[in-house]
């Protein structure tokens, strides 16, 4: 199936759908390119097999204790999968900590599954041979808010907190580099190289951090989360390494999301 | 006309009032190192005293990069103090080796090797990440400014030369909350490849220089 994706991908680019490298920054038309290229994909995104995927792994009974994940609560009660994506990260009572997607679909694959956190901690991010299933079973949780305006509540107290926190680690400056995220993610019209750096504590840039994730990633055809895309971020600040579904995780996509707040969603997306 | 004044006055200030961020909230920003304490963890090269802020890390994220101008005075002093000048006193190295460090940005991540590249490399500089140079890459940032033409508009003077190892040795020496990293204050780049780099951006006949 993979190669499948792959000479799809090499038959567009044939095609005369060029990714932008050199001059991007220069030529209007280039970018312009880009933006076809990328709406034609969107019509035949390859995330909608993981899509599939994850909602086979949401429903069937797996794991030490046979159970499905249609318990699962992601915080419009068990079950309810439908706008959940665009309402998290958020306080949960049977934690008592504000959790993110993922987050809470490895907790309730630890709590309702009886799998190990270990285990899905090993290696849970996706590669050319492998997608681990919370990547597949966030995609199909994601997609089922197409089209719903993200609203990351701030209602609970906690919540409040947790954004003040987001906010902090954003800001903070260390590491060999002294880079925090607003290195790069904190001004106007910034390129790393080519690439377009989106201003997250603008109301009107932010949901660029939000939107498109999960991703189809084009380099290396795999497909990643937001878990993946911080700690990747994380690993080029030069920071330590950023454990799987931490509440530093969940800190920031609080902070991320509620900047975010009223945008459409369009459901998972395409990277470069 | 005066009214339109007026409201372009208003727009001004408001957007001037956007564009100034509140700096840290002391109780917050606790809970936050708390918080990271608990999710990060060592791996590799990188320890987790690197979550540890140093005094002009806490004051560049307490005052979100606007110390005032005392205490950046002062901060700047210090970093210039850390700046070792070359053995030899000669700051060129070869611009073709400089060229190279420029272009790769690889290094000091949990990945990578004390000193080197996961790969095996010595480690990048990554200046075309944030920097114009050569007009040959047309691959370049815009985090930093230009350096097209560094010497030639500069002038080739040794002081020159001076200011620009110094300046990639310790960036933070001339501006206290710079986005430039300290190559050198912090073992990214050795002795050698600043000068490399110097060279790049001060030899004649790099084309950093055409």
């Amino acid at each position: 199936m993979r190669h499948a994706l792959t000479l799809w991908i090499t038959i567009l680019l044939a095609a005369g759908f060029p990714i932008p490298q050199a001059a991007a920054q220069t030529d209007p038309k280039t970018a312009e390119e880009f933006d076809r290229f990328r709406a034609i994909m969107e019509e035949a995104n390859p995330a909608e097999l993981f899509e599939v995927k994850g909602e086979e792994l949401w429903k069937k009974k797996r794991g030490p204790k046979n159970a499905s994940l249609e318990q699962c609560d992601l915080g419009l009660g068990p079950g309810v999968v439908k706008g959940a994506y665009v309402q998290l990260p958020r306080y949960f009572a049977d934690t008592g900590k504000v959790m993110d997607v993922e987050q809470r679909v490895v907790h309730c694959m630890i709590t309702l599954q009886g799998f190990k956190y270990a285990d899905l901690a090993k290696r849970p991010f996706s590669s050319a041979n492998r997608t681990p299933d919370p990547v597949s079973i966030v995609t199909y949780i994601a997609a089922q808010s197409t089209g719903m305006k993200i609203a990351v509540p701030q209602s609970h107290p906690k919540e409040v907190e947790t954004y003040q926190v987001g906010r902090e680690i954003f800001f903070y400056r260390a590491g060999p580099w002294d880079f925090s995220c607003a290195s790069c993610h904190g001004h106007d019209n910034l390129r790393i190289r080519t690439q377009p750096l989106p201003n997250f504590t603008k109301a009107e840039q932010a949901p660029r951090s939000f939107l498109g994730w999960p991703g189809y990633r084009m380099t290396g055809g795999v497909m990643h989360t937001l878990q993946w895309r911080l700690t990747d971020c994380f690993r080029q600040q030069r920071f330590p390494y950023l454990g799987y579904v931490s509440d530093t995780h969940a800190a920031l996509l609080t902070y991320l999301g509620v900047n975010s707040n009223g945008h459409e969603y369009r459901g998972p997306g395409i990277k470069r | 006309m005066k009214k339109a004044l007026i409201s372009a006055g208003v727009v001004a200030a408001v957007a001037a009032g956007c564009a100034t961020m509140e700096g840290s909230d002391p109780a917050r920003q606790k809970q936050a190192v708390e918080t990271m304490k608990q999710s990060f963890h060592a791996r590799g090269i990188a320890k987790m005293d690197r979550l540890d802020q140093d005094e002009l890390q806490r004051t560049c994220t307490d005052t979100r990069d606007q110390p005032s101008p005392e205490v950046q005075k002062r901060l700047e002093a210090a970093e210039m103090a850390k700046i070792k000048l070359p053995a030899d006193g000669k700051f060129l190295g070869d611009w073709k080796r400089g060229r190279s460090i420029a272009r790769r940005g690889r290094g000091m991540t949990w990945r990578d090797k004390p000193g080197k590249t996961s790969r095996g490399e010595p480690n990048g500089g990554g200046c075309y990440n944030c920097h114009q140079l050569s007009p040959q890459e047309t691959s370049f940032g815009n985090v930093g400014p230009s350096l097209r033409q560094f010497g030639k508009l500069r002038g080739y003077g040794v002081d020159i030369q001076e200011y620009a190892y110094k300046k990639i040795y310790n960036a933070k020496a001339y501006s206290a909350c710079s986005t430039m990293p300290r190559f050198g204050v912090s073992g990214t780049l050795t002795e050698q490849q600043i000068k490399d780099l110097t060279a790049y951006l001060m030899d004649p006949n790099s084309p950093v220089n055409k």
